[in-house]
């Protein structure tokens, strides 16, 4: 069973890299946005295969169903965006590889060589450890992050309102969009006085026929 | 886990997906039978006696169609859809409770899978459902698809809030994620009391969640031709066509579960007892199964009757009238059965038929308010036609 799970974990893992890899290579906007989206839910899998439930349910719940679905959403209301070929790779795209690369390095060496991990003891066989759940999981949101929690709310209503402010134009640049009644009466009125133009027009038009 | 086990869950994922598929083409006759009913037709009544073979003439007849691809239409994504909208819909009913038939070993025949956060899979898998209109409509490479796609995502955006507050009122009063929990504790009182407002909210969001009448705008005929599926021929539309009828009878099995008590009804365990004191724990358990079993079908059938019955009688609603509903009246009302559920607990903790009939006072009351604010008083748009 250790090394079916094992095995599912090493899947998982290079699933969720080829797909990010893919997100931002792949040149239609719309696929990338589906392997973001696949993305997402590998991630999901991976909780669920380390039995954190509440937060593998939580990562579909939140990314999958709800941040993807607008991303998508967004994409494809913006007609000019989606199906355009857009070239992905500059001419000096390796520089753009080693820079992160070697700042990933420097910063995971250390940590990995140093860092003293504690890792859990293994449960007994038969036992399982107990696993934080919903309740615990929201206690400690409201007692001993209730801080973080906090500023994270209120970074998401600041989002929220200048996202508001940015949509809402003032009311005297706002355009009027006439219906089409409205349209269609304009123009009978921009023709009806002029009977002379009209008719000369369709005069001329009679003659560039003949 | 041994491999028996393995063996015994593959055969009762395989019965649950073809029992949902069998209750599908049970439910189109159903309801064409109803709607005609109500539209004083007849309905389909020639294939088998009362038309009664009518789901496998319709079922073999897609079966046969030609399947056209359109030339344009993104391939891969275009024949991906149709899996994205089936998948959720069937993978649904693992949470859900059909009934109670212990196996002797702490578990329960008729719930495939009992997940400590049963309630957040099933608002998980739901939101995923999207999906499948949603790609399918850009795929077709169809301006009509497109709209009907753009919005079906807009639309369960919008009622998926909603939704998911008036499912927590249900969580908040049983204090458990987990579906079968939620069930027992309904033993007493049915949820539906205590958390009227949460009921009705749940099912105007449920209906608008799974695009059906009246809010279908994603497949408005007079206005998107088909809809999202406009491109779609054969079996692959016989696939979306099934996924919307299995989400929508598990929605119904949704509200069944959260708020009318699942598989319980007054005198269950008095049947189940005698039963067994009489022919043994065998006979006992099969007994208690299979009367569950049949009260939660009986109640899921009532439910999705009101749905063809909604149907008939309610015309489309307006987009706006849409957008309205979702954000201006649906989503504050579930806001306000969260919190009212919340402090009645806090408050009234030992008292559980109390905070139920406040509940329920509090919640029409709240409802009746609603209505008498939100009836159309004078004409506020003036829709104008276009003349000559």
């Amino acid at each position: 069973m250790n090394t079916f799970i094992t095995i599912l974990f090493v899947v998982f893992a290079v699933y969720i890299l080829v797909a990010a890899i893919m997100t931002v290579t792949v040149k239609n906007i719309v696929h990338a946005a589906l392997w973001l989206i696949s993305s997402f839910f590998t991630v999901g899998a991976l909780y669920l295969l380390m039995e954190a439930e509440f937060i593998g349910v939580a990562q579909v719940l939140i990314y999958v169903g709800a941040v993807s679905i607008l991303i998508l959403f967004a994409i494809m209301l913006t007609r000019d965006l989606e199906g355009t070929q857009n070239r992905q790779m500059t001419p000096r795209w390796w520089i753009a590889l080693i820079v992160p690369a070697a700042l990933f390095g420097l910063l995971i060496t250390p940590t990995v060589l140093t860092y003293q991990w504690q890792l859990p003891p293994p449960a007994p066989a038969g036992q399982s450890t107990p696993i934080a759940g919903a309740a615990q999981i929201g206690t400690a949101f409201v007692r001993e992050y209730l801080l973080p929690f906090q500023v994270a709310s209120v970074l998401l209503t600041v989002a929220l309102i200048g996202a508001v402010v940015i949509a809402f134009e003032e009311r005297e640049r706002r355009r009027y969009v006439p219906t089409l009644a409205e349209k269609v009466r304009q123009q009978q009125r921009v023709r009806r006085p002029d009977p002379a133009a009209s008719a000369m027009q369709s005069s001329e038009t009679a003659g560039s026929e003949t | 886990m041994t491999r028996v086990d393995i063996v015994i869950l593959i055969v009762k994922c395989i019965v649950l997906a073809l029992a949902a598929t069998g209750v599908f083409a049970y439910f189109t006759l159903f309801e064409r039978r109803l709607l005609a009913r109500m539209q004083n037709r007849v309905g389909p009544n020639r294939a088998g006696p009362a038309g009664f073979l009518q789901p496998i003439a319709d079922a073999l007849k897609l079966f046969f169609k030609e399947d056209v691809t359109p030339l344009l239409a993104d391939r891969r994504v275009y024949l991906i859809s149709p899996a994205f909208a089936i998948v959720p819909a069937l993978i649904i009913w693992a949470t859900i409770p059909l009934g109670m038939w212990p196996d002797g070993r702490g578990g329960n025949w008729l719930q495939l899978a009992e997940v400590n956060v049963g309630i957040l899979y099933l608002l998980a898998v739901t939101s995923i459902g999207v999906y499948g209109i949603a790609i399918a409509g850009w795929a077709s490479n169809n301006k009509y698809s497109m709209l009907g796609g753009v919005r079906a995502s807009a639309q369960v955006i919008s009622y998926e809030l909603a939704l998911g507050l008036a499912v927590l009122g249900a969580v908040m009063q049983a204090q458990s994620f987990s579906t079968a929990e939620i069930v027992e504790r309904q033993t007493l009182m049915w949820n539906v009391v205590p958390q009227f407002l949460g009921f009705v909210v749940f099912i105007i969001a449920a209906t608008a969640e799974v695009v059906r009448a009246p809010f279908d705008l994603v497949e408005a005929e007079q206005e998107l031709v088909g809809g999202y599926n406009t491109e779609y021929s054969s079996m692959k539309f016989a696939l979306f066509f099934m996924s919307e009828y299995v989400k929508l009878v598990a929605m119904n099995a949704i509200a069944v579960t959260l708020f009318l008590g699942g598989w319980q009804f007054p005198g269950l365990q008095t049947l189940a007892a005698a039963a067994t004191q009489q022919y043994g724990f065998v006979i006992g358990n099969a007994v208690l199964g299979l009367a569950s079993l049949g009260a939660f079908l009986l109640k899921v059938m009532l439910l999705s009757f009101v749905s063809v019955w909604v149907r008939a009688t309610l015309p489309r609603v307006r987009y706006d009238q849409l957008m309205d509903l979702g954000w201006k009246v649906l989503l504050p009302l579930s806001l306000a059965n969260v919190v009212v559920t919340a402090v009645l607990n806090v408050f009234l903790p030992d008292s559980p038929v109390v905070t139920a009939i406040a509940g329920l006072v509090i919640g029409t009351g709240i409802l009746l308010a609603t209505a008498a604010i939100g009836r159309p008083g004078k004409e506020k748009r003036r829709v104008t036609l276009v003349q000559g």
